[in-house]
This record gives C-alpha cells, structure tokens and sequence, in this order.
C-alpha cells in the first residue's frame, strides 16, 4: 500500500465525517466557551445524522479497506445505525439533564461523539489489532463521561471502577489476542478463519486465546459472570450518561461480540459455544432474580441490561444465521425500550431535585396518566409480554435457539423471562396503585416527550409492520455469515 | 551464544524479580522504583529479541513518562498503605486461586505448545537484512497501516480532552497579568482632571 | 541477528561493570568503615528540627496533569522516530499520513491551550 485510493477511503466516510466533525465542535467549543454548550450539542446530533445518511448512501456489499483491517457490510450497517441512533437520542435526552444538574460543559457531547466513532470502528473491525483500538477509543471516552460529575463522589468513583475494571478486561481481551497471533500467526479475521476452513485440529493455546477473548468481551456487554461493575457504575454516573451507557455502548459491544465469534471463528463454533451458553444463562438468571430487591430504578435497570444481553447472546450461541438475526432484532428493540424507560427516568425531577428510587413512581398514573402509560408500555415490553416488540425480541432469539438444537437454554430463557416479569409488574403495580409520591415536576422537557412518544409509538406498534425491521436484519445476518 | 543465554536468564530473572517487588514492597515508592528495573530489563529481553525499537520506546515512554506520573499518583494520594494492606490476607485464598487457575492455563498453553504449518507460513517475514527494526516498522506503520495510526492519534485526543475534562478547575481570585488590557487602557479611562475650589475639598 | 547483539555487547559489559561497581562500593563501606549506631544517628536529620509529619505530602492535582500531557507528547514524538527514518521509502502517502496525525494532536494542543491546562496559575 503505497497510496490512499477512493477504494480505501469510500466505505470510511461516516468515520472520517463524524472524527473531523468531533474535532471541528471541540474546537468550536473551545473557542466560544462552556456557553456554546447549546449549540455544540445541536450540532453534534446533526452530525450523528448526517454520519447515519452517509451510512445510507454506502455502495452495497462486502468491502475491505486499508490492507483488510476495516470491513463494511450489511452487518456493520445495521448495527452502526442503531448505535448512531442511540447517541443521537441520548444526546437530545440529556440537554435539559446536564442544564440542571450544572454539568452543562461543550466537552460531554464532543466525548459522546468520540465514543460514538469508537463504536463504528469495534464494529467494522476486520483484525484483532482495528478490534482493539475501536473498543479502547469508545472506553476511553466512556470513563471520562462515567466520571463527568466531577464534584460528585459518586460518580468520580462510578467512573474509577469502570476503568480500572475496563483496563483490567482489556488486558485479559489483550492476552487472548496474543495468544491468538501466536498460535495462528496472523491478526486478521479471514486469515483466521482460513486456517480453520479444512478442519484442522485446533491447538489447546488458540482455545486459551478464544477463551481470553470472550471474558474480555463479556466484560464489555456486561454479561454475568464478568458483571460486577454494571449496577455501581449505572448507580453512580449521572442519569444521562446512564442512559448512553444502557443502549448505545451495549449494542456495540453486541455487535463486535458477534462478529469476533463468527468472522474468525466461526468453523470452532462447537468450541466456543458453550462459552455463550454459560453466559447467557448466567446473565439470564442474575438478570431476573437480583433486580427483584433494588430500590434504585438505575440500579434496576443495570440488572435489566445484564438480563437482557442474556437473551441476545442466546442467538449468538445457536451461531446461525437465524440466531444472528435474532441478535440484531433485538437490539434494535431493546434502542427503543431502553431510550423510552430512560427518557422517563431522567424526567423523574421534583422540586429539589432528581430522585431515582422506584418508590418515587408512586401513583404516577394519576398525576401523569401519558408518562405512567408510556412507563408501563416499556415495562410490558421488557417483560417480555405480547404484542409488545419486547415479546418479539425474546421470541426470535428462542427460536433461533430451538432450531439449533439448544431446548435446554431455550427453555431457561422462558423461565428467566417470567421471574424477571415480576419486577418490571412491581414497577406498573406502583405507579398504578401505590399512595402518591412527591408529585414529579411540570411540564416533562420537549424534547424527552417527543423521544418517549416516538418510542413507546415503535414499542406499541412494532407487531403491526415488522418488515422492514426483519428484512434489514435478515440482510445483515446474511453478509455477516455467508460473505 | 553461551553469553546470549546468559543474558536472557539474567534478564528474564531480575524482571520476575522486580516484578514480585513491585507487589511485595511495604512502600510504594519502592514498588514504583522496582517496576522501573522490571521495565530496563524488558527492554533487555527486547534486545535480545533484536526488537531495539521497542526496547528503546519501552526506556523512553515507560520509564521516562509512565514511571514519573506512577510517582506522582503515588505521591497524590497520601494514603496510609500500612492500613490499606491489612485486608490482603482476606483476599489472599481468591486471590491465590485465580492465580492458580491462570497458571494451569499456562501450562496448559505450554504443554500444548505445536505451531500449525500454516500458521508459520502466515507469520509475518523478518525485516530484510541490512535493514534496522526501526526502518522496518517505519516501511509498514503510516502507509500499510494508516487506520490504526490514525485511530492511535484520536485515543491520544480523547486522552488529551479527559484529562482536561477531570482535572482542571478554574481557580477563583488568580490575579494575572493581561498585556493587552494595559495597553488598551486610556489616559481617559484611569485619570479624571477635576477643578476642586479651594476651601470646598473634592 | 547475532550482528546486531554484537554491537549491544559495550553496553552488557558496561551494564556488568556498573552493577560491579556499586556492589564493590557498598560492600567496600560496609567493611571498612567503622560502624557504631545509636538511636541519635539514625533519625532523620531535619536542619535542627525535630522531624514533624511525614516526608510524603499530598501533591496537587495540577502536577499529574502535567504530567500526562506530557506523556501523550512524548507518544507522539515516539511515533516521529521511524518516520524520520523511514521517509525516503513511504514517500508522500507517508509523509501526509505523519501530518494529519500531528494535526489530531494538533487540535488537542489547541483546545489545551485555550482552555488554560497550559497555565500554572
């Protein structure tokens, strides 16, 4: 490679777009001070969207860039327009958050950005080595948000515990590349999966390195038994970067998961997934029986998300193509439920303040029937309960599961489903029947009303037309596993 | 070739060592001062592997820059380790075990030590003769390589903007010299030519 | 290979004479010195003071971020060194790939500047 052609530099456009817009804003901020906060904001999400057109506007198919290390495909689409959606909601949803609560700096939406960017390259990664840099460039930048509240001791140690346990997971998921490079003599994912094409006895050093890998990656999605950070991590941040932690990061770290077990290694799936399975179950489990005694609905919710990449790694573990798109069908659900609970949650506000245990819901129903019903839509759906897109999500990934022979897990995941339905109930029994708490604080922002419609609306209204929803999974899972 | 061995044993021993120090020692500028001779030796077992480039920015960067800021941390926090240390003995039986573990798995990686054939033939070629390390890296990493480079450069950015973001605060009442807001002042703005009568003060 | 240990064999003998060295050195005070120890001796001596408080203090924040940019820099300049060497092979493509690189960082200097990081007080 002796020059940068349009053939290296075309499937990279949304990055490039949204790192020069990233470095443009922090410049711009820095020069009209912390007052600009405003605008840097407005215009990081008009770049997140034109980042998402340029998406769009890339030629179809499978494309390699600069010497193999960058990959476009329908899979990185897919998933890099759920994680573009999800910064940009998490950004409209925290404006009115960080005005508040006096974290108003140009800095927060330029690191959302970042992170965002690390997020596109984890899940375009076609080497170990582009895997590496992408999740280090989007944790980096998680850090520096976890502990944005810098006066808070809570969120300073939120933030300390998620790095110093992040840098931990990295050095694990550092190892098992190593230990990769050693044993199959190359970083890159067709390599690796070559080597393995005629099946060949795998060497017990690559599974140690296969094995590595996973626990440095489960740590990321946050799957139990390599959860421990998630609930005082989400406790601790600030509400805002609570709700960017929950969606876009996850998905992303769902996605590279997906593409770092299947593109290299997808012929050993017998090896790893038994991995998967364990996870998952654990998640599964974890996920359903300890959210039942928490007070804090952030906390809840932590436990929510480790249940929730429980059921996602179900698909992962069938390894087929049915079970990739089960994967993606439900993260694109669980954008919508996980943005919509939170744009409640940031708006539970009363007069001093914001409060975040559950018992402050209380009797939400008759201050604010719209609210209590949204909340109770996301809730629903997250049990799992039909018609609500919830349902459809657990019911594509257990499908997949069945196909693939795995009763077992599929049957762990409808029973992890019905305990875990009696908190997300708890949680309509209090706003429905519980004394009135502390009346929340009017008028709900603009801007979280329109997020909380629009996505209780696509919660609501999923079974009506899922198409388009399971065609563009269909597609990704396709380019993913038959490239 | 008996002296190259010699060497790596050396080495190698002295960065077990130190490494063990690093752990053990009862204050923590100590440890700090031991990872340093883990890092000189490392740099040893480097240039044994002919891999100078990384020995000398192992020297440069670590030593150099990490260990520093590692002494400064040290320093920051003031913490009394003597009364940190006292819960170890409680985490020793976990802490024992997951190094056990982690060892079996070494061994296991060792016993299973056997390199496909085409996995050597997918190891990347050593530098041509007559060429140094550095010339070689330098042949692959901005041009080959360009998208991790870059990449690097935005991790050092967000590095650069967090600890912006987390350390530094605006000081209250600083009185700074401003230039340009002398020179901008006026006779007009400073000095006021009042006619006082006499006998009727100002 | 064994050429290029060769050129680094000064610098083990240096290395061997230099440990040697300060063996002997404090071995040779240890044994011909006289040695007579009190309480009185061994204290730290603090300008005529009784010694108060411990030698280690709390440092200001300021220092370590300081000192982290300098670290990001010294990556940076670390990156310059095959560059400069290897620029008559890369060519152009090398040489503008090195000048966004710089210009990254480049913006990070900016916003570190205006933002004052640079200033002591």
């Amino acid at each position: 490679m002796t020059s940068l052609g349009a053939a290296d530099l075309v499937p990279v456009i949304p990055e490039l777009f949204l790192a020069t817009a990233g470095m443009a804003l922090l410049m711009l901020g820095v020069f009209r001070g912390d007052g600009s906060t405003r605008f840097v904001s407005t215009l990081s999400v008009l770049s997140l969207a034109i980042a998402f057109l340029l998406l769009g506007l890339l030629p179809e198919g499978r494309t390699e860039a600069f010497a193999g290390m960058f990959v476009t495909d329908a899979f990185a689409v897919f998933v890099k327009s759920l994680v573009l959606l999800g910064s940009a909601l998490t950004i409209v949803m925290s404006s009115a958050y960080i005005r508040s609560e006096r974290m108003e700096r140009f800095e927060f939406p330029v690191l959302v950005l970042f992170a965002t960017l690390g997020m596109m390259m984890m899940v375009s990664a076609n080497d170990l080595m582009s895997l590496y840099l992408g999740l280090e460039l989007q944790s980096l930048a998680l850090y520096v948000l976890a502990a944005f509240k810098r006066e808070s001791t809570r969120a300073t140690e939120a933030g300390l515990k998620y790095f110093v346990l992040g840098a931990l997971s990295s050095g694990m998921l550092l190892y098992g590349c190593s230990l990769i490079y050693g044993f199959a003599g190359t970083t890159s994912f067709p390599l690796i999966a070559g080597l393995f094409a005629g099946g060949v006895e795998v060497s017990i050093g690559l599974i140690v390195g296969i094995v590595f890998l996973t626990a440095g990656l489960a740590f990321k999605v946050s799957a139990v038994p390599f959860h421990m950070w998630t609930p005082d991590v989400y406790e601790g941040a600030p509400t805002a970067v609570t709700a960017f932690f929950a969606v876009a990061p996850k998905i992303a770290a769902l996605g590279l998961f997906v593409r770092a077990m299947i593109a290299p290694f997808g012929e050993l799936a017998d090896e790893w997934r038994q991995i998967i399975v364990l996870l998952s179950v654990a998640s599964i489990a974890l996920g359903a029986v300890a959210a039942i005694g928490q007070s804090n609905i952030k906390r809840l919710m932590a436990y929510s998300s480790i249940g929730h990449v429980g059921y996602a790694l179900i698909g992962l573990a069938a390894g087929t193509q049915q079970g990739v798109r089960g994967v993606l069908i439900y993260l694109a659900i669980y954008l919508a439920m996980n943005v919509g609970a939170f744009a409640v949650i940031l708006s539970m506000r009363v007069k001093n303040g914001m409060v975040e245990r559950i018992e402050d819901l209380g009797g939400l129903a008759q201050s604010r029937p719209m609210m209590a019903a949204a909340m109770a839509i996301f809730m629903f759906s997250l049990a799992g309960i039909p018609p609500l897109a919830g349902f459809f999500a657990k019911f594509y990934v257990l499908a997949a599961a069945i196909d693939a022979g795995l009763y077992a897990l599929a049957v762990i995941g409808v029973i992890g489903s019905v305990v875990g339905a009696y908190y997300y109930l708890r949680i309509i029994k209090i706003m429905y029947i519980d004394p009135q708490a502390e009346p929340l604080e009017k008028p709900m922002h603009r801007e979280l009303g329109v997020v909380l419609t629009v996505s209780a609306l696509f919660t609501l209204l999923f079974f009506a037309y899922p198409a388009p929803l399971l065609a563009g999974a269909e597609a990704a899972a396709a380019s993913l596993l038959s490239p | 070739m008996i002296l190259q061995a010699l060497a790596f044993y050396l080495f190698a021993g002295i960065t077990v060592a130190s490494a063990f120090m690093v752990i053990a020692a009862r204050n923590p500028v100590h440890s700090v001062l031991f990872l340093i001779l883990a890092f000189f030796n490392s740099a040893g077992l480097f240039v044994l592997q002919g891999a100078e480039f990384l020995a000398m920015i192992l020297i440069i960067v670590y030593v150099g820059a990490v260990a520093v800021l590692f002494l400064f941390v040290v320093m920051m926090l003031d913490i009394n380790f003597t009364e940190l240390r006292e819960g170890f003995l409680q985490y020793m039986p976990v802490g024992a075990l997951i190094g056990i573990i982690l060892l079996i798995e070494l061994a296991l990686v060792l016993i299973g030590w056997q390199l496909s054939p085409e996995a050597l033939a997918q190891g990347q070629a050593p530098p041509p003769e007559g060429m140094t390390n550095t010339h070689a890296l330098g042949g692959v990493l901005y041009t080959r390589y360009i998208y991790l480079f870059q990449g690097a450069g935005l991790v050092l950015l967000v590095a650069m903007i967090g600890a912006i973001v987390l350390t530094l605060r605006a000081r209250e009442g600083v009185r700074r010299q401003s230039a340009a807001a002398q020179f901008a002042r006026r006779r007009e703005d400073a000095v006021a030519i009042k006619k006082v009568e006499p006998r009727q003060g100002v | 290979m064994e050429e290029l240990l060769r050129e680094y064999l000064p610098i083990l003998m240096f290395l061997g004479v230099a440990i040697g060295l300060a063996g002997v050195i404090v071995l040779a005070s240890l044994i011909v010195a006289r040695q007579n120890p009190d309480a009185e001796k061994l204290s730290p001596y603090e300008c005529g003071f009784e010694p108060f408080g411990d030698a280690r203090k709390q440092f200001d924040v300021r220092f370590y971020l300081v000192a982290i940019l300098f670290i990001i820099f010294d990556l940076e300049v670390a990156f310059l060194f095959p560059w400069a060497v290897s620029l008559g092979d890369i060519g152009v493509f090398g040489f503008w790939s090195m000048v966004v690189f710089l210009g990254v960082l480049t913006v990070g200097f900016v916003y570190e500047w205006k933002k004052g990081a640079l200033e002591w007080e």
